[in-house]
């Protein structure tokens, strides 16, 4: 692990430098708040899902990263995965994030496990393989993570498209009314109470 | 299981679970008393935020971020405002960064000593339980007269706040404060200095350094763990970029790092002290002006139905990194919206931690990393093929016994 601090340009001219047209999309996004305006950034990157592992290779490399989480998109014919990294933490208003993210069409959504790179992605790609119907190719642990274990299969609640949740899935409370068939409670006239004279302190016990 | 089989034998905790008031189904693989093996699975009161989520606009989904969690009232619609802020360029008011940031610290403040509380039930000082969240009370009512409510606050809107911090409430915040760090000496002391405590929580529940950055582990369970990771120091988001704040890790205190619980309880407790001094902070620097980019709701609306594009926003939670992905294509409602709660990060250091641990120390190891899921209720064990059930209370009285017997 080498322990130079790189700018976010530097770190970007890594990747652009090492997979080439590989990258199909790049750009650093700039964040500034607070009085002084300290800046802070963020790298957004799509690549090939061949590149994946390789990326997040060239990313160890550069210091051990954090995976924040996977986060994903259902963009109509195919679903994008994105792998949230940061790097450089512990350097005082130096840690970027970093994006990798890979397009993987519908009809083959497969992504290789990082897992092995990674122990603590499992969490994440279990979490992808329920909600989105994603199959992670070596996961360790295929099981499923939030969902319950009589869930039905084939149905991915983060999709868009007809294995998303179908309606009668979908309990709408605000729907529900009281219901009709029941017989109206007996609701007799309120009774008053008594109050205590002006002045006499309130009797021991009662409220 | 066979019936012959006498070990390992499988304990299964949960769904709901013995240390917090939070859902997970625990089952572990036992050698004796020992704890050979751990496997958990959560999601037991999974709710579909995120579902709910991606078909409801921002100025809704704020009010269904301040119900993700209990405790953490403000990280979550921050992170959510965050991202959204950066999609659609708004440019948040500098007041409002302060006013944010102090009520952030607020929370750090209260959830800190409510853990504290809970760590002290589970090894059985239920007295300093009592103390504890006793004190956290100030903390609860400041942020009451702050924000109008104990839980929920409802403060954080997209491009501000929703309420000032006016000149007379700024006495309200310094007694708390003030308060707060006359007594720290007092909870240090009674945490750290009883031999009681040490015992059972020194060289308890380790997670190494390596294992810590492994798992992804974030926040207090990290630093205890001697991972120099804070948010607040690293990405300067709101007003920390103007603030100086540094991590606090174990070894500033005890002049090592084990990362164990003990080493959690320091990291914690030095906390208090850490936001009370970024709280004194922000009220001196804060800049007067307005407290939001746009007052008016539907206004608001209309910028983030024109907005498009993606982006993160995180935050440090009292528990570690909160992390939310969203995603905007021009539309009412995001068409990816990921929440990634701290606690997200922190589960799967359970494994390691409780793996070599006995029985009684399951309590305090699982909640030494403060997890956030939400009760429990039944342990069933299965011993041989038979199976008796233990319930919480069971679980606490042989925590308790431990402690007793090593009084002894």
């Amino acid at each position: 692990m080498t322990e130079m601090v790189l700018s976010p340009e530097q770190v970007m001219e890594r990747f652009t430098a090492r997979f080439g047209t590989g990258i199909r999309e790049a750009h650093i996004r700039e964040r500034r708040e607070g009085k002084k305006k300290v800046p802070h950034y963020t790298l957004w990157i799509d690549l090939d899902r061949e590149l994946l592992r390789p990326a997040i290779q060239a990313l160890i490399e550069i210091r051990y990263p954090h995976l924040s989480v996977i986060g994903a998109n259902d963009l109509g014919d195919s679903i994008r995965l994105l792998y949230i990294f940061s790097i450089q933490y512990g350097e005082v208003k130096g840690e970027y994030m970093v994006t990798l993210a890979v397009t993987l069409p519908k009809n083959d959504l497969s992504v290789p496990t990082i897992s092995d790179l990674i122990p603590g992605a499992v969490f994440g790609e279990r979490e992808k393989q329920e909600f989105l119907g994603v199959k992670v190719t070596g996961i360790p642990d295929n099981r499923r993570l939030f969902l319950p274990e009589d869930f039905p299969e084939g149905v991915y609640p983060w999709r868009k498209d007809e294995t998303g949740l179908p309606d009668d899935m979908i309990k709408e409370l605000w729907r529900s009314k009281r219901p009709t068939d029941r017989p109206v409670p007996p609701a007799g006239e309120k009774e008053l109470c008594e109050l205590p004279a002006e002045g006499t302190p309130p009797k021991e016990g009662s409220s | 299981m066979s019936e012959k089989k006498k070990s390992p034998y499988i304990i299964p905790i949960g769904p709901t679970h013995p240390a917090l008031k939070e859902p997970v189904m625990f089952t572990f693989e036992m050698e004796g008393e020992q704890v050979s093996s751990v496997d958990f699975s959560p999601g037991q009161t999974h709710r579909g935020i995120e579902w709910m989520g991606m078909r409801r606009n921002p100025v809704q989904i704020v009010h269904l971020t301040d119900r993700i969690c209990g405790i953490c009232g403000v990280v979550h619609t921050l992170s959510f405002s965050l991202a959204v802020e950066q999609i659609a360029d708004i440019q948040v008011p500098e007041r409002a960064d302060y006013i944010r940031v102090i009520l952030h610290e607020f929370e750090r403040i209260q959830s800190h000593l409510l853990w504290a509380g809970v760590a002290a039930h589970e090894l059985g000082f239920d007295s300093l339980l009592h103390l504890t969240w006793r004190v956290r009370e100030q903390a609860m009512d400041v942020i009451e007269n702050l924000t109008g409510n104990r839980v929920n606050y409802g403060i954080v809107q997209v491009g501000g706040v929703r309420r000032d911090i006016v000149p007379e409430q700024h006495r309200i915040i310094e007694e708390c404060l003030t308060t707060y760090e006359g007594l720290l000496e007092k909870l240090l002391n009674l945490f750290l200095n009883d031999r009681t405590i040490a015992m059972r929580c020194r060289d308890c529940g380790v997670l190494s350094r390596k294992d810590a950055i492994e798992l992804c582990t974030v926040g207090p369970t990290s630093r205890a763990s001697g991972v120099n990771m804070d948010l607040r120091q690293d990405y300067p988001y709101a007003a920390y970029g103007d603030l100086d704040v540094r991590a606090i890790l174990p070894d500033q205190h005890m002049g090592e790092t084990r990362g164990d619980v003990y080493d959690r309880i320091v990291v914690r407790l030095l906390e208090v002290g850490q936001s009370c001094g970024i709280i004194r902070q922000c009220l001196s620097e804060m800049p007067a002006g307005e407290i939001t980019a746009e007052p008016k709701l539907a206004k608001l609306l209309a910028i983030c139905k024109k907005a498009t594009g993606e982006a993160i926003g995180r935050v440090e939670a009292p528990r570690g990194e909160c992390l939310h992905y969203v995603r905007m294509d021009g539309k009412e409602s995001p068409t990816s919206w990921k929440v990634k709660a701290s606690s997200y990060s922190n589960l799967m250091s359970w494994i390691p931690m409780l793996r070599g641990e006995q029985i009684a120390d399951i309590p305090i190891i699982v909640a030494s990393i403060d997890p956030c899921l939400s009760c429990t209720d039944r342990v069933a064990v299965v011993r041989s093929g038979s199976r008796s059930i233990l319930t919480k209370d069971d679980l606490h009285r042989l925590s308790v016994e431990k402690t007793r017997r090593l009084q002894r």
